[in-house]
């Protein structure tokens, strides 16, 4: 077995696990606070992406430096993304909150296709090009034929935002109330949570993460269309299930777990068959582990 | 201190409480006494705010409440622990008595309530690394009234504090009731299908059927009427 080859798949599993897990994150923290499967979240990426791309193309043509373009253009992506996802739960999730659980999931499909659609038509349905806004660093050069530059960034990133958010959950007072909501809402409420500002907090925190993501490998690959966020969604909410819907580390690992089989089967079997891993993959996760390799079976204590 | 003016509440269209009205004064333990589905949760969760009422006025010391959000009503001093427990169960009962304080900014003296709270019920201070799911009927209703007064109430709701328990983990908690509000002056409104335990801890109380107040008269008063021994007390 070549020794190389094998860590180039491994990477490459690892680059795309890290971007599921950024978009994932989003996905399993919406469902553990209102268990809604928020299936406009992968339109909110892509968004992040086409911010990013037109911020970085003006910031271009006025010829700013490359890092500071990158930083401004993922900031720009963040914001933005992260109002969509503050007002798309304001405008479709929230006057739902009462209603049956399938209304407000149908809300979430037709919020994505009308997202979709409306990049489709205030943009374009062509694949854009998109500037590779992370510079190739000089000490990566030894090894840029197995790990390039910008997918050291998203490891990093990623890893950052876990840091981070692991942070926020357990330690700060936000934190404190997303915990609470999520295990009973009413009673959060009856200890003083406002529940509302938890509900659109987590929707901000999702989509910036989700933003970040869809810059990120914009960035990596180099091109981007309004059809991104739904591949790239549906991978996460598969990644989110497989790990445990509505746990963090489960969404995490669920992620790296899909993106190394994606890699190593396309790599060693077959690359028509990419999907069908995946797939495949979850369909045997949900038979012999229904909730998920880290999600907790329900049990109603009584 | 709080008064409730002919509130009217529904789920959908189905309408629970058909104009109730009732008041509680500062200082006193008062009982809703009634039959299952009578509306009492109802009447506790429309003063919480969690169920609004469609119509009529909760007034709270002189001010009205019923249109605030239910976390601006806790902050008020009106806390609820409500029917079942509602423990989080993932959370320790460390976790959950601090959430109890969530609303409160001195942290040194919510070291001491939670002290307290150990004092009040010390198989809780045993327990306290433990998951809230994992304690017993008794304990999680334990650490459900503990976690209520970390919010130092004004006017403690309890809803059923005594369902589902032994004979003993009851007395044992109606004992704390009274001590509550006897040592720190706590209003108490007790909603209790166990008519007999609830009257005699109450000074007064309201009798609910269908979602109105069909009786009302001191605690005493209540034991020995009539009606109520036929209808609640089994005599």
């Amino acid at each position: 077995m070549d020794i190389e080859y094998f860590f180039e798949l491994f990477l490459g599993g690892l680059t795309r696990g890290s971007i599921y897990a950024l978009i994932a994150l989003g996905y399993t923290m919406v469902y553990g606070i209102i268990q809604l499967i928020n299936f406009a979240h992968g339109e909110i990426y892509m968004i992040g992406a086409f911010t990013a791309l037109i911020v970085s193309g003006v910031l271009t043509l006025m010829g700013w430096p490359q890092l500071a373009i990158l930083a401004i253009a993922a900031l720009a992506a963040v914001i933005y993304s992260a109002a969509y996802g503050w007002t798309m739960e304001k405008i479709a999730y929230k006057p739902l909150r009462g209603a049956p659980r399938l209304s407000a999931l149908i809300s979430a499909i037709g919020m994505s296709l009308f997202l979709q659609n409306y990049v489709l038509l205030a943009q374009t349905s062509d694949f854009l090009p998109f500037p590779s806004l992370i510079p190739d660093f000089a000490f990566m050069e030894p090894i840029s034929h197995i790990v390039r530059s910008s997918e050291l960034i998203i490891y990093v990133v990623t890893a950052a935002v876990m840091v981070g958010l692991t942070f926020l959950i357990k330690f700060t007072r936000m934190g404190k109330a997303m915990r609470a909501t999520a295990q009973d809402r009413d009673m959060a409420m009856l200890v003083g949570v406002d529940v509302n500002k938890v509900i659109s907090m987590t929707f901000v925190l999702g989509s910036a993460t989700a933003a970040l993501g869809g810059v990120l490998i914009a960035s990596h690959i180099g091109m981007i269309n309004f059809y991104i966020g739904f591949i790239a969604g549906i991978k996460a909410f598969v990644a989110a299930v497989l790990g445990g819907i509505g746990s963090m580390p489960g969404a995490v690992l669920g992620s790296l777990v899909l993106g190394w089989t994606e890699s190593f089967f396309t790599g060693y079997i077959s690359s028509d068959y990419e999907d069908v891993f995946a797939f495949l993959f979850l369909v045997l996760i949900l038979i012999f582990r229904p909730a998920g390799i880290l999600g907790k079976a329900d049990t109603d204590k009584v | 201190m709080l008064k409730l003016d002919n509130i009217k509440t529904y789920y959908g269209n189905i309408q629970a409480l058909k104009g109730v009205s009732l008041e509680i004064s500062e200082g006193e333990i008062v009982t809703l006494i009634g039959a299952n589905g009578a509306g009492k949760t109802t009447t506790l969760m429309s003063i919480s705010g969690v169920v609004p009422p469609r119509s009529g006025e909760v007034l709270f010391e002189e001010k009205p409440i019923h249109r605030k959000a239910p976390n601006d009503i806790v902050a008020l001093g009106i806390c609820q622990v409500p029917e079942g427990r509602r423990i989080f169960p993932y959370l320790t009962v460390t976790e959950n008595l601090d959430m109890g304080a969530f609303l409160r900014d001195d942290p040194a003296e919510v070291k001491a309530d939670m002290e307290y709270t150990f004092e009040l019920f010390p198989i809780l201070a045993e327990r306290r690394n433990q998951a809230g799911g994992t304690l017993s009927g008794g304990e999680q209703q334990m650490l459900a009234i503990s976690r209520a007064l970390m919010s130092r109430p004004r006017l403690l709701l309890l809803d059923e504090p005594s369902l589902g328990l032994a004979p003993l983990v009851v007395k044992r908690i109606f004992e704390i009731i009274r001590k509550i509000n006897a040592e720190s002056n706590t209003t108490i409104f007790l909603v209790e299908q166990n008519a007999n335990l609830a009257l005699k801890v109450a000074h007064r109380g309201y009798v609910m059927e269908n979602g109105k107040i069909t009786l009302t008269d001191t605690g005493a008063n209540l034991l020995v009427n009539e009606d109520v021994k036929k209808a609640y007390l089994g005599i």
